[in-house]
């Protein structure tokens, strides 16, 4: 049966709290999971005070200037830190958003931080996103064709047609959404996820793939594609403001209507 | 510990090539029990007042019955695959299967008792 209590192992304790300095000014409390793999204990939450005074507006700047000036073992991953390379996707306010776009004053309250949902934890922040990427790269990410290219200039489309592909292309893998989706958290061995049936979308609406058959035959499975109940905290979740949930309807879609 | 490929294992078996046929089902299933379950419904409200004849020679006549058996049958059909959707997402491990039969059994035995009673109501009441 599906578990509704976390194992013993990974239930959460109270962690420490470091005070901000005195005569902070625009105190905010960071509570943020922390796990480490070698110390043999169960995860806890521990609490940061930032004074947002001295601090940028992201809840990335946030957990930076943690990491910089009050607890350099706090781990997570970034890169950009403009919302295009997908590293620091992590559960802020209890939703999945990437550190980097999320604006502190949009939250009241304490801002609590936890890792991606659901996913085998690395280290604090930092979740083992392995499975993920397999499911990524099952679904044959590039571009498949019989028709040689044309010897002297690339395959070419209207440009009506590569409008189709813009906005899924824009995915950056951030793995938001997935580790949104309810379907996901039970079946994540089976079925492929939002993430990676938006990119199979990708590739089965771009008019030079000619393997659109055989794509729709290996999404065409109880788990893989049909675990999606359309629960829609894909498209709720997106830092990107796309929409998987519509694109795996249409995947349904074009896999009813080729039996008709 | 295994040292299959994470690839390898998000591969498996392969894909079933099967689950258009279910959604599919279940979605027309859907859209029938719409008019089906209204006029369910508006029958049975009319019928509240009255005695077991009354509903007997109800059931008896041939639009209804033919109606009410299509809804039992479309009912106990779009159940049977909702609840196997419910079982697969939450059930796992050795006791999936069983379930998974019990509970078509069950559904079974539903729609066959279902349209036996009408059967029998219709006819004892033609008679």
């Amino acid at each position: 049966m599906a578990q509704f209590r976390l194992p013993p192992n990974s239930r959460i304790t109270r962690g420490k709290t470091h005070h901000a300095p005195a005569g902070a000014t625009n105190v905010r409390r960071f509570a943020i999971y922390r796990y480490d793999p070698h110390a043999g204990e169960n995860p806890r939450v521990d609490t940061y005070e930032v004074d947002l005074d001295k601090c940028g507006p992201m809840v990335l700047d946030a957990l930076i200037k943690i990491k910089n000036e009050v607890d350099s073992t706090l781990t997570f991953r970034r890169s950009c830190r403009e919302g295009i390379c997908g590293s620091c996707a992590m559960n802020i306010a209890g939703g999945n958003t990437l550190a980097c776009t999320q604006a502190i004053e949009d939250i009241s309250g304490d801002i609590k931080i936890y890792p991606l949902p659901h996913m085998p934890v690395v280290k604090d922040l930092v979740p083992d996103l392995t499975n993920f990427y397999a499911q990524y790269a099952s679904i044959k990410p590039w571009l498949q064709t019989r028709t040689p290219a044309p010897p002297d200039r690339e395959r070419l489309q209207a440009k009506e047609e590569q409008h189709l592909i813009d906005t899924p292309s824009a995915c950056i893998l951030c793995a938001c959404c997935s580790t949104s989706c309810p379907s996901y958290w039970w079946n994540s061995d089976r079925y492929l996820g939002p993430a990676a049936l938006l990119a199979a979308y990708r590739w089965l609406v771009d008019s030079r793939d000619e393997a659109t058959g055989e794509r729709l035959d290996a999404l065409e499975d109880p788990f893989r594609l049909y675990r999606c109940h359309t629960i829609m905290n894909c498209t709720n979740a997106c830092p990107k403001d796309l929409n998987p949930a519509r694109a795996i309807g249409e995947i349904k879609q074009m896999i009813a209507v080729r039996r008709l | 510990m295994s040292l299959q490929t994470p690839l390898g294992r998000v591969l498996g078996m392969g894909s079933a090539k099967t689950g258009a046929g279910h959604w599919w089902m279940q979605r027309l299933t859907a859209v029938a029990l719409l008019p089906l379950g209204l006029w369910f419904v508006f029958a049975v409200l009319g019928l509240q007042h009255g005695n077991y004849l009354m509903v007997a020679a109800w059931v008896a006549e041939p639009v209804n019955a033919i109606l009410l058996i299509l809804l039992v049958l479309t009912l106990v059909y779009h159940s049977s695959l909702g609840l196997q959707v419910v079982i697969e997402d939450y059930v796992h491990g050795a006791t999936k299967v069983a379930t998974l039969v019990l509970m078509q059994f069950v559904h079974v035995i539903m729609a066959v008792g279902g349209i036996y009673a009408i059967v029998t109501v219709s006819v004892g009441a033609a008679t």
